[in-house]
């Protein structure tokens, strides 16, 4: 008998539903097995970082919800920290509250699709039409905060836009209470199924050494069983009042990291239910004079104030000359934000780092051997956003 | 953390006398100037120290400081971090426009491909001895760095894209 290999070329993508956007993935197959991959991403560029030169700091912050656009928050939270960080000021405790209820609410709303999503992929239909239905509830609730629905930017350099409006808390409380049942649903469906056991365990295994060494960040490295949390192990915006645990797993395959996904979701939830109890009572908004606007009905009545808002407005906020690197974890991993300041009312330089760009570049080490069917699984369980790999 | 930082600068002075050119703090973050032929050699030593332990590259960048300084070099800014010893540290290199070539920290931190990829593709710079040193978000067919201070923000494409992809018989 003798052996032939042939290497078959085959397109994946832009428009592929699995492919979580615009990726396009060029892969050699033998057989079934994929030889390589040569993954094609820019289809989504859009200049961000260039368009950051040309902005204001404040007005930067509604492109930063565009990266991640299912984490909109988090982004504007890695993006305020930077900033906060180069002018030095100090947030109000319920401020950070406050960014912390809402990141945690939408690394629910980022895991929620994330859930849909990759169990569609795989072909289990009823949980993609579960994770909507809570996501719905979430999005709701940003709605009341911000107006929106999606794009929130609702954070702004030294606290969030207005204080949170009447009725936020107890609808908050609403969904808190009920989400963890939800939560039992969705594993009834997937965690014992042994179809989808035999789809994603020891499929996409990557050691912790390879994962540390490929920068992998957020759920994907601790499905490798690092216990690694930028909340945890540099604490921003109060994270370390919260009692929280961080989930890993052990084999680094799509099941742990799937595994550590709706874990997460857990003490997300937990971790809002503990920000409505202690939220506490000072501003939303720090009350240093270069940075917050005064209060709209005293422009009326007060020449300080209007004088004030007049100076925000026309000069903007200019921070020192320098540069800062601030971290978050976001939902999909390790979101930064590196700034360099020439000490005008614009950045100098904004480079971001978008957890999913540096996750995805692992997506060969992991696929290669596989088979084809795998790579769907693969890409589902590294949870990228195009939005913010193409910036 | 400040005694931290002091260990970093130190170990490294200690080991590369000549490699350390300056030293900068600001906001608690620390930022080590090297010098371009040694950052390999720095980064395989920063890495494989045990009191140090950088294992871990969270990001590899580009700045084109020549309106900042009104000088002609780009900085190539590495963001280094130890996930076993929580510490971070920012290295820089400095090289000239005319000439902006660099060697390549693959060999150390395999994420570092596609971050210099994306270094090359917005500020045209060259990492030696890169695997793959190809545009990476930019199209096939786009001329120019857009990232550098004299590339105009709304582009200056000579084709349009269209143009571009029929000259290649797409």
């Amino acid at each position: 008998m003798t052996e032939t290999q042939q290497v078959m070329t085959i397109n994946m993508g832009p428009q592929h539903p699995s492919t979580h956007g615009v990726l396009r993935l060029v892969l050699d197959l033998d057989g079934e097995t994929v030889v390589r991959v040569t993954p094609h991403i820019g289809y989504l560029h859009r200049g961000v970082e260039k368009l950051a030169e040309h902005k204001t700091y404040h007005q930067f912050i509604t492109l930063t919800d565009r990266l991640d656009y299912l984490a909109p928050l988090s982004n504007n939270l890695g993006y305020l920290l930077a900033v906060e960080k180069l002018l030095g000021v100090e947030i109000p405790k319920r401020a950070q509250y406050i960014r912390v209820l809402l990141c945690e609410l939408t690394r629910i709303s980022s895991h929620l699709l994330w859930f849909a999503t990759h169990a569609l992929d795989l072909g289990a239909m009823t949980a993609f039409f579960y994770c909507f239905r809570e996501r719905e509830m979430i999005n709701d609730l940003f709605e009341m905060v911000s107006g929106a629905r999606m794009n929130l930017s609702y954070f702004r350099i030294g606290g969030v836009a207005k204080d949170l409006p009447e009725g936020f808390l107890e609808k908050t409380r609403d969904f808190v209470n009920i989400f963890p049942s939800k939560l039992k649903d969705y594993e009834t469906l997937l965690s014992k199924n042994k179809i989808w056991l035999l789809r994603t365990k020891d499929i996409g295994v990557i050691s912790a050494e390879d994962a540390i060494n490929y920068g992998l960040s957020g759920p994907s490295i601790r499905g490798s069983g690092v216990k690694w949390d930028v909340r945890k192990a540099e604490p921003y915006s109060s994270y370390d009042e919260f009692d929280f645990i961080v989930p890993v797993g052990q084999s680094g395959d799509v099941y742990d990291r799937y595994v550590v996904r709706v874990e997460e979701m857990r003490q997300s939830n937990e971790i809002v239910r503990q920000a409505i109890d202690s939220l506490p009572n000072d501003n939303h908004m720090t009350d240093a004079l270069n940075l917050a606007p005064p209060p709209k009905e005293e422009l009326k009545s007060s020449m300080e104030s209007l004088i004030h808002h007049f100076k925000i407005v026309t000069e903007g906020i200019c921070p020192p000359a320098g540069e800062v690197y601030a971290s978050i974890e976001a939902p999909k991993g390790e979101l930064g934000y590196y700034i360099v300041s020439d000490g005008t009312d614009k950045p100098y330089r904004v480079k971001i780092r978008p957890p999913s760009f540096v996750n995805l570049e692992a997506l060969e080490k992991l696929v290669v051997g596989r088979l084809f069917a795998d790579v769907v699984a693969i890409i589902g369980s590294l949870d990228i956003v195009l939005g913010e790999i193409d910036r | 953390m400040s005694e931290d930082s002091f260990t970093i600068e130190n170990r490294l002075r200690i080991r590369f006398p000549k490699a350390v050119l300056k030293v900068k703090s600001f906001k608690g973050e620390q930022t080590i100037y090297i010098d371009k032929d040694s950052i390999v050699a720095v980064s395989q030593f920063l890495r494989d120290d045990e009191g140090l332990d950088f294992d871990f590259l969270t990001d590899l960048c580009g700045v084109d400081t020549t309106s900042l300084d009104k000088g002609n070099s780009y900085e190539i800014v590495y963001h280094l971090y130890s996930i076993k010893k929580n510490h971070r540290v920012r290295l820089k290199v400095k090289i000239s426009t005319s000439n902006p070539v660099v060697e390549s920290v693959t060999g150390i931190w395999k994420t570092a491909d596609w971050h210099e990829r994306e270094a090359y593709d917005m500020f045209g710079i060259t990492f030696e001895g890169h695997p793959n040193l190809v545009r990476i978000l930019t199209p096939d067919g786009f001329e120019g760095h857009p990232l550098r201070k004299d590339y105009p923000l709304k582009g200056r494409q000579p084709n349009s894209l269209r143009d571009v992809y029929r000259k290649e018989g797409r």
